[in-house]
């Protein structure tokens, strides 16, 4: 058994093989490998016994559910109305610089992705971001910088 | 200008921090089911989520029908954009929420709840199921059979859509579904399902433990009680408050604007844009007001300044109605990328300005066609800022 295999099959026991298990499971092996691949999702298949064109049209429904390879952290800034009134693209384009990659990208050393999203509800702290679980408010460039400082230091 | 100043009333019943919950539940849950319900119904709550359906009505119809299994759920799908109070109640008095979740599980018959999480929120999760935990402890203490699960979601607004969000859940692509069936007879695994907001929630848990009447006193005729606001944009306060239901959209402009209020967004993306001019004559609150104009909220309350460019602002909803669309339905799908393409090509002179009136057609269409409340109402805020803004849009 390969990893992939041998985290769907502890997953599988954790959450069980019915249909409503689907979206933990895949949860978790995005939660692991923050992706998922074409191999994880016929693995989920076979473990869950569902068609694997069932599995891959629930995963790609779900924009926290990456069917492309991403980095250890992905950064996840909220492009909705509050944030990008309030310094967004600002933020965003110092990202860009330190991190050198376009939104949607990933550094080529595999570390970091940069994607976009939709309203995270911390408007009142806009602009706003996650990385991974984390979730960080009130940026600036300059506040943005230190925080990337430190992730690259991990 | 102060003398309306009082008329917004501030109130603390959500946040308040209530040690008793132990207490209101075991003497909740020995009162009778009608009991309860009738209290629910005299109080006229309303759901909270922004739809505004009856709540005691709710758990009257799901306690009645006939099903040895049912289920409560809480929608903590909070994806409208400038809404952001479900996170803190959640966070700060997630017993108030689980209290009454029990309480409903008493009175329709269900032994389960699901609080369905919204991915964003991940960092609430642990500290919500240790909450949920002690909670269950004292179930069993008390011999009430009612668990709680966390079931987190993965990035996709319309599954607060309640339909979409029991689709979510059984593990399916998040696609609304027909209504009728509602989910008080047919909602998640096709069983009775009572689904609230989790402020709907909260403000049961007012209700068992003050008592129907004080609920009723505050907010004005059809908009009872208090609502949480979600207040960002040109403000010089963002944040939440707990407010009367009633007030006049200029009281509201009037404390929290920045004294250069050009428009407010009441309801988030799918709710209306008023601009200053109609301040004074609008209401928020449920429909059904004698006067004016009133509009219900899920408490989003976004404020534009003059800087603002309300060609920006509708370029940015519809960005986001585009990706959210779960592409199900044509109105839907074909309607949201066909109304952002246009406004672009009106904008930069490849179509006549009269082309937003055919835009507004497209909204009509989606309103009457589409197959949930997402392509229903993009028509709302896109026909208020059009209409309202129409040189914007154009120049």
């Amino acid at each position: 058994m390969d990893p992939i295999q041998s985290l769907i099959k502890e997953l599988a026991v954790k959450h069980g093989r019915k249909r409503e298990s689907l979206l933990p499971v895949l949860q978790g092996v995005v939660e692991q490998e923050r992706y998922l691949s074409e191999h994880s999702m016929i693995e989920i298949a076979r473990e869950l016994d569902l068609p694997a064109a069932e599995v891959y049209g629930t995963a790609t429904f779900y924009s926290f559910l990456e069917h492309r390879k991403m980095g250890r952290f992905i950064i996840r800034i909220c492009k909705t109305i509050s944030c990008s009134m309030k310094g967004k693209n600002q933020v965003l384009l110092a990202i860009q610089d330190m991190l050198k990659i376009s939104t949607g990208e990933t550094t080529p050393d595999g570390r970091f992705s940069l994607v976009e999203t939709n309203c995270l509800g911390l408007c009142h702290k806009a602009p706003a971001m996650l990385i991974n679980e984390e979730v960080y408010t009130d940026l600036t460039p300059e506040k943005v910088r230190e925080i990337l400082s430190d992730y690259m230091k991990k | 200008m102060a003398e309306s100043y009082h008329l917004l009333k501030r109130a603390d019943f959500i946040f308040r921090n209530e040690n008793d919950w132990e207490e209101i539940l075991t003497k909740t849950i020995k009162r009778t089911p009608q009991d309860i319900i009738n209290e629910l119904i005299s109080s006229e709550l309303k759901g909270r989520g922004g739809a505004g359906f009856p709540t005691g009505l709710k758990w009257k119809i799901t306690a009645e029908a006939k099903s040895a299994e049912k289920y409560v759920i809480c929608n903590a799908d909070e994806g409208e954009p400038g809404t952001f109070k479900d996170r803190e109640i959640l966070s700060r008095v997630p017993y108030k929420v689980l209290t009454a979740m029990a309480v409903c599980g008493h009175i329709i018959g269900a032994k389960k709840g699901i609080i369905y999480l919204r991915g964003e929120y991940h960092s609430l999760k642990e500290s919500l199921e240790k909450t949920i935990s002690e909670f269950e402890y004292y179930c069993k203490k008390i011999k009430l059979e009612f668990s709680v699960d966390v079931f987190m979601g993965s990035g996709a607004y319309i599954c607060g859509e309640e339909t979409a969000l029991f689709e979510s859940l059984e593990g399916h692509r998040g696609e609304p579904r027909n209504k009728p069936p509602y989910p008080t007879i047919k909602g998640y695994m096709d069983k009775p399902t009572v689904i609230n907001n989790v402020e709907t929630l909260a403000h049961t848990f007012t209700i068992f433990k003050y008592g129907a009447k004080k609920f009723y006193d505050l907010g004005v005729q059809f908009s009872r009680g208090t609502k949480l606001f979600s207040v960002s944009g040109d403000t010089p306060k963002p944040g939440i408050y707990e407010l009367e239901l009633g007030m006049s959209l200029q009281d509201f402009v009037n404390e929290f604007g920045d004294g250069d209020t050009k428009a407010v967004q009441v309801g988030g993306a799918s709710g209306f844009l008023v601009p200053r001019k109609k301040f004074q004559e609008t209401a928020i609150g449920y429909q059904g007001k004698l006067t004016g104009i009133s509009l219900p909220t899920g408490g989003s309350m976004m404020i534009y300044n003059s800087s603002r460019s309300m060609f920006n602002v509708l370029d940015n909803y519809l960005e986001f109605f585009r990706e959210e669309s779960c592409g199900q339905c044509t109105p839907c799908r074909v309607g949201c990328q066909q109304l952002l393409i246009g406004i672009k090509a009106v904008k930069r002179g490849e179509r006549p300005a009269q082309y937003l009136d055919k835009l507004l057609k497209l909204t009509e269409t989606m309103q009457l066609t589409a197959k949930c409340g997402l392509g229903q109402s993009v028509a709302n805020s896109f026909a208020s800022i059009v209409e309202n803004f129409r040189e914007e849009m154009i120049y």
